[in-house]
This record gives C-alpha cells, structure tokens and sequence, in this order.
C-alpha cells in the first residue's frame, strides 16, 4: 500500500509538471491539444464590438500549404483592421474528421461568430446544414465555387485558387531550369486544389518543352511526410533535376531536395525557409482581398452569395521568387512572359 | 512494365524500403518487448511525435545529432513511465490508456512546437554513410551498406533483440512474465519491475523511430508527422507474430511494396494512384491472412497483474 501511495504521488507530481508546461499556453497565440483544438486570441478589453471570423482547417496554422495561407491571410487582414481589439480569430486544427469539423462549425455558429469559415472542400454538406439552422450567421466555404444560390441559401460565400495558373508559371521554370530532361512532382491526393496545380504545371513544362517527362507521385495522403520523402527521393534516382509538390505534407520532399541539392518549385504558401538556397519561387495564396471584401459584404448587410476565385490577374495568386536562389534573367523573363499571357487571357491553361 | 523491372529500377526500390523500414523497426521492436511482457502500449505514435520533437529540437538549438538522439530516447523513456506507472500500477485498461498517451503525446508534441519553434524549420540531419568496403558489393552494397547511421542501428536492432529475448536472463523473465506472470512471480520475477523495463525501454525505441525521421529520413519537425506510422508499428509486431525477425520481414514487406508503388507511379505505368497507394496495405492484409500462425499471443497480454495474497 505504501508503494501505491508514493506511485500515487509520483503521479500527482508528474501530473503537476505536465501542467507547469502548458501553463504559458494561455498566453501563447497558438493552443492544440490532440485531434481538435480551438482557440480563441482575442481580447474584450476594445470598446467596439470585434468582427469575429472563426475557422475550421483540415492541418494546421503552420503548415506551411493550405491552411497557413488563409489564417496568414486573417492575421494580415487583422493587423490592417487594428489589432484584436478589431477582429477576433478563432480556429480549430486538424480537423481531418469531418464529424469533428461538422461540431465545431455548428459550436462556432451558435457561440456568435460573424463568419464561420469551413476550410476543406469535405465541409461542404455539414456546413450546408449548419448555414440552415443560422440563417443570421455568415459561412464561407473552400474549395469551392458553390455558394448554395439555387438552394436558397444568402449566407454562404465560396472560395477557391486557380491553382493552375501559378502552377502553369512554376511549369515553365522548372522546363528552363530542367536540364535532364525529367521534372518531379509529389502530389497528396489526385483532387481539389493539388490536382488543380499539377495539371497547370504539367502545362507549363509542356508548353515551354514537349520533350520533358513530367513524373508525378501522389502518396494518397495529405499529411504522409515520411512517404513524400521518399516521392521526393524516388524521384530524383528516377533523374529528376527539379521538383514541386503540393500539401503539408511537402516538408518532407523539401527536405530531401534539399540534402541532395534539387531545387524546389512551392506552391499555397512560401516554403523558402526549408530550403533557402534551393527554393526557386513560391506561387502564394494571398487571401486578403477575399477576406476583406467578404468582412465588408458582411458589415453592410450582407451575408453570402459571392464565389471568389484567386487569380494572378486579380492579384490573388503571386509568383515570389525567392532571393536565395540565382534565377538566370531569362526564366524569370519567361515567367513573368507566362504570368502577363494568363492576365491578358494569350495564355489559357488547357485543363486535362 | 518492362521498365519497372531493370536493375536500377530494383535497385532503388530496394533501397528506399530499407530506409523506409528505419522508424517502423524501431517502433515495432519496442512495442514487442512490451507486448511479450503483457503490456500492450498503443501510445506509439504519441511517443514518437514527442521522440521527433525532442530530437529536432535539441538539434535545432545545439546542431548536436547524439545529443538529438539522447534526448529523444530520454523523453520516450518518460512517456514510457507514465504508461507503466498507469497501466502497470494503477492496472488502468491498456488499450484506453495507451490511445490517452497518444492524444496526449500528440497534443503535448504540437503545443511544444508552436510555443518553442513556431515554424516549419529544417536542420541538418544523419546523412547517409557509405561502410567501407561493403558498399561496394554489387546490389547489397549500394541497397544496405549506403545509409544513415540510424538505419544500420534499426537493423542491427533487430538481432540484438533477439539475443536478448532469446538468450539473456531478462529475456527470459520478459517471456515468462507475459506468458504466466502468477508462475514467474512464485520463482521470484517481480512481474511489476519487468513490465515497467520493458515499457520504458519500448517506449525510448518508440522516441528513437520518431526521431529517425524528424533528424534521420526527413530532417524536419511537423505536426502529427507520424501520420499513423506508430499505429502500423503495432500492427507489425502482430503481423510478426511477437519475434523480431518477424517484425523485420513485415515492416521490408510493408516498406518495400510503399517503395514499389511510388515507383510505379513515376514510372507513370497506367495503374490509377489511388490503387497503387493502396497496395501496400492490401498486400499487408493478405500476406497476414495467407501466413500459417505458429505463434500465439503472450497469453497474459492486457492482463494486469495483481497478486493473489
């Protein structure tokens, strides 16, 4: 029993160490505990009412693809608006259950929020379903182009990138910087917005050398880093002199382009940190017009209705390069070629 | 199809699924001696996400790899103490506490990361070393002789778990503790000591396998980068049906089929990526339901032990 007694203890100990290092989580901007987490990082101490902007992601802030570009895309919208006193910005992670996804949705919806935001194509009939019981509250969903018109619904927007075009223009790099005549890709799932991207790449080789292979991997997986290193690995035995690919799970590729000298093309958000000297550009999302247009749809009134689609003609979608790296004159010529071609539609990215 | 089937098309099959088999041989091994002394731990993953991160962090702060792996082993060496200090002593249900320590694991893994690092960051990691002499054997050199040094460890694990579970004295009290705990207590095994040995030394392998990915095979820290791996990891020790060599054939099985599909698909063979992702699952399935069974499961396996006094 005495021993029992001192285990117990030992746990109590432990238990209170473990808490000792969450403490300072309270103050930290971000919190995550395991499958589902949600965190509100605002303050009431404003005298105005904040907009509120809740949003559900299937990975996280710092994912580095798909769910950073649009909370980067709500901080920056933030700061423009003042700081939290302004806009509060909720979010909830790894909400690859789309069953978790529907609850916090709904919980968001009844908590207040002006604008619930569904961030994963699979949200859209649970968050169809939400927008019915809270007809006063503002939903958007991406990605998509449906924002429920024909079904009656007023309060839901859509978004989406045409993740082709920039795609298209990291094509036309990677065909210039290609030297032996094989480019890699390593994709997540063959859908949505990855798909998008790699067929407006594999355009962009083709385009610009019909003699390229374009090899493209898809691990079937959005999350599977260990996997995509090895994509990413397999590749390069396979001759690949440069690779791009698409979802979080990219770290992985990024960092074995890195270890065996491959440049890398990104694209959703800037993947240049990974890989300083060898990322050749990033094609970014850059969600603030559609934020700020959406939060000024909805303070006059407003609720939904609107599809928005990133563009590079809108400025939407930018192709950065990054400093890091020596692009030759000519392929950021070309590339710039290829981004004022889509603008001024001389340039259509043929779809499969 | 007949380009899939050249040497260096082998080749790199072959070498892609030893390095892939590096975390899932860790993981595995560790898990077995658990499971051969009655603990089934299902907190892997968790373990290794916190194993990843304490080995990506001390590198990213120190660029020290050793010290990378230390600290890895040490923090899976703890989790391994909060899982026998529950389910050994406190004889808590070990399939709920295990999923508890993954979540927590999990959890505790991604709040670390966001409040120390903040960011997606790579370091540079266990580069790939050629052995002298060995790897210039054609084939079996250039496939097992040309990779990172915790690769060669994960596989040397392998017969040296064994010998210890075969051929030492603990090995013997982990055999006898998971097959009739009541028979070894009466011999004078204290079964609560063997359970927690063995639960910490899984769980320090299980943070290893974490950190041969995150300063190992990809030399960066994310978020759940595990993905599930700890989770197939258990499975393997099943599939290998509790003895090491076992494990090792199941986790090539698995690693080199992964392997074979993404080059199927570079290859650009008109196979649908979605089959070819499934194949190493589906070959999985069949390979464990076609294998004849000549090994029981530890007989006291998720049974705590309480002592008839």
């Amino acid at each position: 029993m005495k021993k029992r007694l001192w285990l117990i203890g030992l746990t109590i100990v432990l238990a209170m160490a473990l808490a000792a290092c969450a403490a300072p989580a309270a103050d930290a901007p971000a919190d995550d505990n395991a499958a589902a987490d949600t965190e509100a990082a605002g303050s009431e101490d404003a005298t105005a009412e904040p907009f509120r902007v809740a949003i559900v992601m299937p990975s996280t802030i710092t994912d580095l693809a798909w769910s950073q570009s649009m909370y980067d895309g709500l901080v920056a919208v933030q700061s423009e608006m003042g700081g939290e006193g302004a806009m509060e910005i909720a979010y909830s992670e790894n909400m690859f259950n789309v069953a978790d996804a529907a609850a916090a949705i709904r919980d968001y919806a009844a908590d207040g929020y002006d604008l619930v935001m569904a961030h994963g194509t699979q949200y859209g009939n649970s968050m169809f379903e939400v927008a019915t019981d809270f007809p006063e509250t503002s939903f958007a969903w991406g990605t998509a182009i449906d924002t429920g018109a024909d079904e009656g619904y007023e309060n839901v927007f859509a978004y989406e990138a045409n993740a082709q075009e920039g795609g298209y223009v990291n094509g036309v790099i990677a065909a210039m910087i290609n030297q032996s005549g094989v480019i890699g890709v390593v994709g997540p799932v063959e859908a949505g917005d990855a798909k998008l991207y790699i067929d407006g790449f594999v355009a962009g080789v083709k385009a610009t050398n019909p003699d390229i292979d374009v090899n493209i991997s898809y691990t079937g997986n959005f999350g599977d880093t260990a996997l995509a290193a090895e994509a990413a690995n397999t590749h390069i035995k396979a001759g690949a002199d440069v690779l791009t690919g698409s979802a979080q799970q990219v770290v992985g590729a990024v960092g074995v382009a890195k270890e065996a000298g491959v440049p890398w093309l990104g694209t959703q958000s800037a993947q240049t940190s990974l890989a300083p000297d060898l990322v050749i550009a990033n094609q970014l999302y850059d969600w603030t017009g559609t934020i700020n247009d959406m939060i000024s749809k909805i303070n006059a009134g407003e609720l939904g209705g609107t599809a928005y689609v990133l563009t590079l003609a809108d400025g939407g979608l930018v192709v950065e390069f990054n400093d890091g790296y020596a692009t030759p004159d000519d392929v950021k010529a070309a590339a710039e070629e290829a981004v004022q071609g889509i603008i001024d539609g001389s340039i259509t990215v043929e779809m499969e | 199809m007949n380009e899939l089937f050249t040497l260096g098309v082998l080749i790199g099959i072959a070498h892609s699924g030893v390095r892939l088999a590096t975390p899932y041989l860790f993981a595995a091994l560790g898990e077995m001696f658990g499971q051969r002394s009655g603990v089934l731990n299902l907190g892997v993953d968790g373990i290794m996400l916190m194993g990843a991160f304490a080995g990506f962090y001390t590198v990213f702060n120190t660029g020290n790899l050793w010290l990378g792996v230390a600290a890895a082993l040490g923090v899976g060496a703890l989790m391994g103490l909060l899982m026998a200090v529950v389910s050994v002593t406190m004889q808590a249900e070990q399939g709920i506490s295990g999923i508890g320590l993954y979540l927590f694991g999990m959890g505790m893994s991604s709040l670390l990361f966001k409040m120390l690092i903040g960011s997606v960051e790579s370091v540079s990691g266990f580069r790939a070393v050629a052995i002298p002499v060995l790897s210039r054997i054609p084939v079996i050199g250039e496939v097992f002789f040309d990779q990172n040094i915790l690769t060669y460890l994960a596989f040397l694990m392998v017969p040296l778990s064994w010998f210890v579970l075969n051929k030492t004295t603990f090995g013997l009290k982990i055999r006898a503790v998971g097959q009739n705990p009541e028979a070894a207590d009466s011999l004078g095994v204290s079964v609560n000591r063997v359970r927690y040995a063995t639960t910490i030394l899984g769980s320090a392998m299980a943070g290893l396998a974490g950190a041969s990915m995150s300063i190992g095979l990809l030399n960066v820290f994310q978020e759940n980068m595990t993905n599930g791996l700890g989770f197939i990891a258990v499975a393997l020790v099943y599939f290998g049906g509790w003895r090491p060599y076992g494990i090792l054939g199941g986790a090539l099985l698995f690693s080199t089929v992964s392997a074979f599909q993404l080059w199927i698909q570079v290859l650009g063979l008109p196979i649908a990526s979605d089959i070819a992702v499934m194949l190493p699952y589906v070959l999985t399935i069949v390979a464990l339901a076609v294998a004849v069974r000549q090994i029981q499961q530890p007989a006291a396996l998720t049974k705590p032990y309480e002592r008839g006094e």
